[in-house]
């Protein structure tokens, strides 16, 4: 009896690690397959095209013409003005919250700037559209040009019709959107320097500007770091939020931050289910395969970059 | 001397003036990031609750076009639901198998070190990529979008995110209780289902919560998975109704029926994505007392 | 409560801090009874007494370091020669500059050695880089630890043993010349061989320093230490010359304490 219940332990053992290797194989089988679906479903695009898809500018569907520079493009400078806001803006959030914040106000703080992280892209979409695209366009843009439209360069960037649609508008929602992200991250890594070090820099006579930026930063630059390739990753990867605000117009090929663009992202949500099998959902895939191997190289870099310094630590300042 | 002391004196000055600035900055900043949520959520809450209404909770979507006030997202929510169910239902088991393999069958294993870089890349993966690959491995082969297809993209979606928690909460539990159970003579799958796995519980729990919270407002892998239906529809097969798809394309209508339904969807989605969260939260803090 | 002999007690030397009924509150818990004490200059005091007495927090008013945290409140006067420190209308920052404070593990700057230094003096000081490097070296020259450091520079304050990284955090206060210097427990993470480093650096130092420390070590205070102050549940029990507290207490407390029959 006690041999048999044994047994039946030792191959419920058995069957239990199986299947726990089973399901973690099963991740590595899942990375292998969308990587080969994509090539497989692009292929037909990069034959025909090769790496010269990725700075061809055309797309026209009826000619059967594609390339995928206006959506690069689309999607590269959305991330970026996304960064450019969300990144100093969630350091000063994360400065707030673990130096200045009375300690009643903490808590409260940190759960609603992390509920802004749990809101559906959906739901961002939906008001940039139809609320702040309006706001954005009579306060912000129609100003800019009667501003910046005769200066050269500046001026180009400003062209276009002011109606809150475009790249600048999808960057800001963008902005918003991973704001919440790397601000806790930010706020987390900030919390855990230890008191003493920061003591210290205080009790040198340094103020609390001197110990976040010339301490806490040096700190937790890893920490600070993957949080904002964190936000990256989001940025680049975002759908909806973009699809409704960037306007869906593949063939711009102008700088204006103002004008009708695309992105990777808005291109599949847009016409991918209505495209033609042939060149042009292959090309669809294509942007798919290139917005993949973006954010793998984004992910790769912090990768490697946290265990530079990681390695670094103890050594070389 | 007296030189040297005024020095010091302007050098204070200017370091007291740079941190006041710093600070009003920072503060600055916080009032930003509130004042977006302030006002998205406040556009949501108005112009939801003003478009909700009995028929949206209990019809079939209207055609466009039609009299404000008919026709409701009924099918839509019984869509999402659907699939949100069948997702958590596939997805968690295989999360929380992987993440178990991961905390305790190998931690420190090369087999364990590729699972977690992957898991980070299939985290950090746009979610329409998902829909991408689903379309390419069910719909093509079954020639039809599905609601199949839709709950095999969100259950992609799940997978990841359940590994994470569960090997972060696993990696929690304190060696001795194993060594405890261990000790006993206890095999290794017992120890892990009622030992570490229910000392842990809390901790998965909130996982697939945030996990369910966040396949609920996914869009982007529904758009050439699922796709969308105007009709009521209780099986999976055939392209099915679901909430966020819905919300896109009555938003991106002209027709005012429409987006009035889809400020409602938006209100819903928003309502159920935050109380997941909130519900999640007050979950991991009974964990912590 | 004070025991009236502590007055009589008092050392010779002209007192450098003195604190006068100096209650302190965390949260509504009152840590510190109505503290008296008057800290000889150019004398190395140590704060003594069981854990949760009171010593770190009242070693931590002396440069208003509690106000970092909201809910810590201090009540009461601490007379820096003179000047009354918790009502003083000068920048906190200021006043930190005159007061040094070491903590009880070695705190390095994430930054190189020779920035571990210069960053407290840039804060206060604009020199030219021969002076700032002549100020590095000084520093730690009077922390002793120049000789091991002096061909790294530029490594990582953290790449040094524990004991050096705790000369450096000395070094990184002596640099911006402050008056008195504070050390709490400054030794209680270092193994022997750094103590007695660290000890010997702290009995040079009282030739141009004020010095207090807080330690749990009663061996230490009788070593290093001129004057010494026993601390139990928030008060002051009894303060005095270091060789006449351990040699003949006056107070049977302080005596069951430093015979070691305190339970």
């Amino acid at each position: 009896m006690r041999l048999n219940l044994n047994i039946s332990n030792a191959f419920a053992d058995r069957l239990f690690s199986l299947a726990a290797r089973g399901s973690a194989l099963l991740t590595l089988v899942l990375l292998l397959g969308i990587i080969v679906s994509l090539v497989m479903g692009a292929w037909p695009a990069i034959r025909e095209y090769g790496p010269g898809f990725l700075t061809h500018d055309a797309w026209d569907p009826v000619r059967e013409d594609f390339g995928g520079r206006v959506m690069i493009h689309g999607t590269l400078a959305t991330s970026f003005i996304a960064l450019l806001i969300a990144v100093p803006v969630s350091f000063g959030i994360a400065l707030f919250l673990t130096e200045l914040s009375p300690a009643w106000l903490k808590r409260p703080l940190g759960t609603a700037i992390e509920l802004l992280a749990a809101v559906p892209s959906i739901v961002y979409g939906m008001w940039g559209l139809m609320v702040f695209g309006p706001v954005l366009a009579q306060y912000v843009q129609q100003p800019m040009q009667s501003l910046l439209g005769d200066v050269p360069f500046l001026g180009a960037l400003v062209s276009g019709p002011p109606v809150g649609i475009g790249i600048l508008s999808a960057g800001i929602i963008l902005s918003i959107m991973v704001i919440p992200f790397i601000a806790s991250v930010m706020r987390d890594v900030f919390e855990v320097t230890p008191p003493l070090l920061k003591e210290s820099a205080y009790g040198l006579g340094a103020t609390t500007w001197e110990v976040v930026w010339r301490v806490v930063l040096p700190y937790t630059k890893t920490g600070v770091l993957g949080g904002i390739m964190l936000g990256l990753g989001r940025a680049l990867g975002e759908t909806m939020a973009v699809t409704f605000v960037i306007g869906n117009m593949s063939q711009s090929s102008s700088l204006s931050l103002f004008e009708p663009a695309n992105s990777i992202t808005s291109a599949l949500a847009n016409e991918f289910a209505e495209a033609a099998p042939g060149l042009h959902q292959a090309s669809l895939i294509y942007l798919g395969l290139v917005l993949f191997l973006i954010t793998f190289t984004v992910l790769i870099c912090s990768k490697l970059l946290l265990m530079r310094l990681k390695k670094g630590e103890g050594r070389r300042a | 001397m007296k030189r040297h002391d005024a020095d010091k004196t302007a050098l204070f000055a200017r370091r007291k003036r740079f941190n006041r600035l710093a600070i009003a900055l920072s503060m600055g900043a916080m009032l930003f990031g509130l004042f977006w949520l302030a006002w998205i959520l406040w556009e949501t809450v108005s112009i939801g609750l003003s478009s909700l209404s009995v028929a949206m909770l209990t019809e079939s979507m209207p055609p466009p076009d039609e009299a404000i006030g008919t026709g409701g997202l009924a099918n839509a929510m019984m869509g999402s639901f659907m699939m949100v169910a069948l997702a958590t239902f596939v997805g968690t088991p295989i999360g929380i198998l992987s993440g178990v393999y991961l905390a305790e069958y190998d931690p420190n294993g090369k087999l364990s070190a590729s699972v977690r870089f992957v898991n980070d890349l299939l985290l950090s993966a746009p979610s329409i990529i998902i829909g991408l690959f689903v379309y390419a491995l069910i719909v093509v082969q079954f020639k039809e979008f599905s609601g199949w297809a839709g709950a095999a993209a969100l259950a992609l979606i799940v997978i990841p995110i359940t590994i994470r928690t569960t090997e972060n909460v696993l990696a929690l539990v304190p060696d001795g209780l194993r060594e405890a159970a261990y000790a006993l003579g206890t095999p290794k799958w017992k120890v892990i289902t009622r030992i570490t796995l229910v000392a842990a519980r809390a901790g998965v729990l909130t996982g697939i919560l945030l996990a369910v919270a966040r396949i609920s407002g996914e869009t982007a892998p529904l758009l050439f998975t699922a796709l969308n239906n105007q009709f009521w529809q209780a099986s999976l097969s055939g392209p099915l109704a679901n909430l966020p798809v819905t919300i896109l394309q009555f938003a991106m209508s002209p027709y005012e029926n429409w987006q009035q339904l889809a400020w409602g969807g938006v209100f819903l989605i928003t309502l159920a994505v935050l109380g997941l969260n909130v519900l999640a939260r007050a979950l991991s803090r009974e964990k912590l007392k | 409560m004070m025991p009236s002999g502590a007055e009589k007690l008092a050392p010779p030397a002209p007192s450098k801090i003195a604190v006068r009924n100096l209650n302190f509150y965390y949260g509504k818990f009152l840590a510190l009874k109505g503290i008296n004490l008057d800290i000889p200059a150019n004398r190395v005091t140590a704060f003594i007494g069981p854990s949760g007495c009171g010593k770190s927090t009242l070693l931590r008013t002396f440069n208003r370091m509690f106000e970092l945290y909201p809910d810590q409140r201090a009540e009461g006067e601490i007379l820096l020669d003179g000047e009354n420190l918790l009502a003083s209308k000068q920048d906190v920052a200021l006043i930190r500059a005159r007061i040094g404070m070491v903590f009880q593990k070695p705190t390095p700057f994430p930054m190189s050695i020779f920035e571990n230094i210069a960053f407290g003096v840039r804060l206060f000081e604009k020199l030219s880089r021969i002076d700032m490097e002549e100020r590095v070296q000084w520093a730690l020259r009077k922390a002793a630890i120049w000789n091991e450091v002096k061909d790294k520079l530029h490594m990582n304050g953290a790449s040094l043993s524990g004991g050096q990284q705790q000369r450096l955090c000395i070094a990184r206060c002596i640099a911006i010349k402050p008056e008195l210097l504070l050390l709490d427990e400054p030794c209680s993470a270092l193994d022997p061989i750094s103590t007695a480093r660290v000890e010997d650096l702290i009995a040079e130092l009282k030739n141009d320093y004020t010095v207090v420390m807080v330690t749990h070590n009663m061996q230490q205070a009788a070593r290093v230490s001129d004057c010494t102050a026993y601390m139990y549940l928030g008060e002051l029990i009894e303060f005095g010359e270091t060789e006449q507290m351990f040699l003949k207490p006056e107070r049977r407390e302080t005596e069951d304490y430093i015979t070691g029959r305190f339970g």
